[in-house]
């Protein structure tokens, strides 16, 4: 009696404990669990991502098939507003990474164009250096002045071009100014007027007031652009009214010209 | 010796292959310690979002230096973002490394997916009824509002199954900020209900030029007569008006219906003038409207002190400003007999921590965003509402809002216009079913719209091939093809227990019987031995 209650006991502990043993499984499932909110941004960015994506495939084909060539930057500059466009161009700096997505400064000898929330992997994201040449086939568009290339897909290609910033101070408050949107410019002996964090604190956008023969511009310090670069934010982030400032950047529109700051010489 | 020996060898392992089963599942709770040690230092972070006011974020400073002053074991380390979306996307990348904030405003869209994680988001029911720190707690150090002081429709919009999971922080609604001047120009009157068969009428009349290429009513090259900021709400608010569906409590998505297609085909025929457009697409509406290039702009009552030709939030030059009287009203209606609006704004969370003290200073920080201070301070930025009524019939509050148009600042006139404008039509607002993944249900709602605008610019036909081909793109995109996977069903039917999960609850009980037994014979054995 004794020995069938063991055998028996046994048993059941030995099934007990390979019952148990999917607790493997339910470790799993909670870890998958917890792990879901990743993926469902994931996927909502890869949804959101493929949406852009769908949209620019779909306008490159048809770019393909209607305009076909590459197009000059006078070509792009008369270009219609919400008409497919494809550009030769060299990247300059990159904005962000997100979600699958990029936001580039480029430039070729010609022009610069601003590429909005093209879907990109890291990995491509990585490849794409400041010179890289990049062929981008998207829709011209327009957001509050700022003239830029949305929906957009590119391909890497063989080619290096840095540009070097074009002094534009004497364009200052002109029309003229706008067809320099997008490139690299300089402003030299600018004075500081304001400097003031977007959220009152580092961490943020810095928007910088400079002046100029007695009016007002405004620049800002985009902080995905290079808000990693703490010696460049930090020294923005301390300028004081009534230095004189030299200014690089990448002329950025925001209703009306808003220089994207890249470099600053305090003099 | 031997027999019990083996008994207890028996018990260990049972107990052991017991305890071993539970410990799968590594739930670890809150419990509300009796009391709140002040004696322990506590940091905790505050994830914030405000929109784009330093006043806000001047508020936010003062509020937390002021809770530091009553507790000063507590020092809370506040993040500020300017965007949910960035709040969002960064909590989530944080539940997977297990460095959530403590407390962070957020929506309960989002919490909805916070949830998916183990023990995210604490439930705030318990706290809510602490007899000493819940709202209105005999042992804070503040004026905390009771449960009946918070506005009851604002407190159920933070129940996500049977639970609340959040504290409503600030309310808003959209309104429609026109440019009276220039619909009366138009030969038309504003009526008493808006609806969208008048928006769309002005819109149309506006696209009037004159020979030399501007339009006729602002003289200008641009105008695009209706914007709207948020399409997500522009398609929800439409489809609740029309009493068509949406989304339901069990996760299902129910927008791709006929209904939608009207609002879309409607959308496309109106883009395709020139009459409308959309932030994403076109920009801010204030800054159109602003500049007298817009007359009907819809965004938040959250952003109106960007509003009207006396804003004191402008992004435009000066130059640019064009002088007009600005109404603000309820967003457009199909139905005007049953006006609906979406109800809207910030919610404040509590995430779970091992230390539940710092799980209760979370919460107590948390409780002090309600107080009078914070909300009519912090509500007195922009059209916001505060969601107590103690605060909203505060003389304080009371005053401010009689205060109305008395100087373009503090009491600019659109702006408390907009904070009534909710307060007049809370019994008119709703809100959308809670579930995980109702984000993308409503990240869908506005992609429709846009993607239809996107293709009427870029010169395609919208008929309805190409809203059949959309609805089955963003239903594959948004996996909403998927129906019914959202928690807000609470209750899902996981189907009948897998053999081998029976075959095992059978032989722990026989085993358990059998020990039993086990031990009863013993016992009798060694009664009938003495």
């Amino acid at each position: 009696m004794k020995k069938t209650l063991a055998i028996v006991l046994t048993m059941g502990l030995a099934l007990s404990f390979v019952g148990c043993g999917s607790k493997e499984e339910s470790a799993t499932a909670e870890t998958t669990v917890a792990e879901t909110p990743a993926e469902v941004v994931t996927e909502e960015a890869e949804a959101a991502a493929t949406v852009e994506e769908t949209a620019a495939e779909a306008s490159t084909e048809e770019t393909a098939e209607a305009a076909g060539d590459v197009m000059s930057y006078a070509d792009f500059t008369a270009a219609e507003l919400d008409s497919e466009v494809v550009v030769e161009t060299y990247v300059q700096a990159k904005q962000s990474w997100w979600e699958d997505k990029a936001t580039f400064y480029t430039q070729n000898e010609e022009g610069a164009y601003f590429i909005y929330e093209m879907p990109c992997s890291q990995e491509d994201y990585d490849k794409l250096v400041p010179g890289t040449k990049i062929k981008v086939s998207g829709v011209k568009s327009e957001w509050s002045g700022e003239v830029e290339i949305v929906d957009a897909t590119f391909e890497i290609e063989d080619g290096n071009f840095v540009a070097t910033a074009k002094d534009v101070t004497d364009l200052l408050g002109k029309d003229e100014l706008v067809d320099s949107q997008n490139q690299l410019v300089s402003f030299k002996d600018m004075t500081v007027e304001k400097v003031a964090y977007k959220n009152e604190q580092p961490g943020d956008d810095i928007y910088v007031t400079l002046s100029k023969d007695g009016n007002n511009y405004e620049f800002c310090l985009e902080y995905y652009l290079n808000g990693s670069d703490e010696e460049l934010y930090n020294l923005v982030g301390g300028l004081e009214a009534g230095q004189t400032v030299d200014v690089e950047g990448f002329l950025y529109w925001y209703e009306g010209a808003n220089p994207h700051i890249t470099k600053v010489t305090v003099k | 010796m031997k027999k019990v020996f083996i008994s207890f060898f028996c018990m260990i392992f049972i107990i052991g292959s017991l305890s071993g089963c539970h410990g799968a599942k590594q739930s670890k709770g809150f419990d509300i310690p009796e009391n709140f040690d002040e004696s322990k230092k506590v940091e905790i972070s505050f994830w914030a979002k405000n929109d784009t006011n330093v006043v806000q974020t001047a508020i936010y400073n003062k509020a937390i230096e002021d809770f530091q002053k009553l507790y000063p074991n507590i020092t809370v380390n506040m993040r500020l973002y300017t965007d949910y979306g960035k709040i969002y996307n960064d909590v989530i990348t944080n539940i997977s490394t297990g460095t959530t904030p403590n407390v962070c405003i957020t929506y309960p869209d989002h919490i909805a997916t916070y949830l998916t994680g183990n023990d995210t988001v604490v439930p705030l029911d318990d706290l809510f009824a602490s007899e000493k720190y819940g709202l209105g707690g005999s042992e804070l150090k503040f004026d905390s509002p009771s449960v009946s002081e918070v506005v009851p429709q604002f407190l159920d919009e933070c129940v996500i199954g049977d639970k609340h999971y959040a504290i409503p922080y600030m309310r808003s609604t959209e309104a429609c900020y026109i440019n009276k001047t220039y619909v009366e120009k138009l030969g038309f009157t504003l009526p008493e209900t808006l609806t969208w068969d008048f928006i769309w009428q002005v819109s149309e009349k506006a696209m009037e030029k004159n020979a030399d290429g501007t339009f006729k009513v602002n003289g200008q090259n641009v105008l695009i007569p209706f914007i709207y900021k948020s399409t997500d709400n522009m398609m929800i608010q439409s489809l609740k008006q029309l009493g068509a569906g949406y989304s339901d409590s069990e996760g299902n998505a129910l927008l791709f219906n006929d209904d939608t297609r009207k609002i879309l085909k409607t959308v496309a025929q109106y883009t395709k003038e020139g009459a409308f457009s959309t932030f994403k697409i076109s920009g801010y509406p204030a800054n159109f409207l602003n500049a007298g290039q817009c007359i009907f702009a819809i965004d938040s009552t959250a952003g109106a002190t960007w509003m009207g030709s006396d804003a004191p939030l402008v992004d435009i030059a000066e130059e640019k400003l064009v002088k007009f009287e600005t109404e603000v009203m309820p967003i457009p209606q199909y139905d005007t007999e049953h006006p609906k609006m979406i109800s809207q704004g910030p919610s404040i969370c509590v995430f779970n921590k091992s230390d539940s003290q710092e799980v209760l200073a979370s919460w107590i920080f948390a409780q002090y965003l309600l107080t009078n201070e914070v909300q009519i301070a912090y509500s007195e930025t922009e059209g916001y509402v505060p969601v107590t009524t103690k605060a909203q019939r505060a003389e304080e509050y009371q005053d401010y809002l009689e205060k109305e148009g008395t100087d373009t600042d503090t009491h600019y006139e659109v702006k408390i216009k907009a904070a009534k404008l909710l307060m007049d039509n809370t019994e008119n607002t709703f809100i959308t079913p809670v579930f995980n993944g109702s984000a993308s249900v409503r990240d869908a709602a506005g992609q429709m719209i846009e993607n239809v605008t996107k293709a009427v610019r870029r010169k395609k036909t919208v008929d309805d091939a190409f809203i059949d081909a959309l609805y089955k793109d963003v239903q594959a995109l948004y996996h909403l093809d998927q129906q019914g996977t959202g928690i807000g069903q609470g209750k899902n039917d996981l189907g009948p227990l897998p053999l081998p999960s029976v075959i095992l609850l059978c032989m722990l009980v026989i085993t358990w019987v059998l020990i039993g037994i086990y031990v009863a014979f013993e016992k009798i054995k060694e009664k009938n031995k003495n």
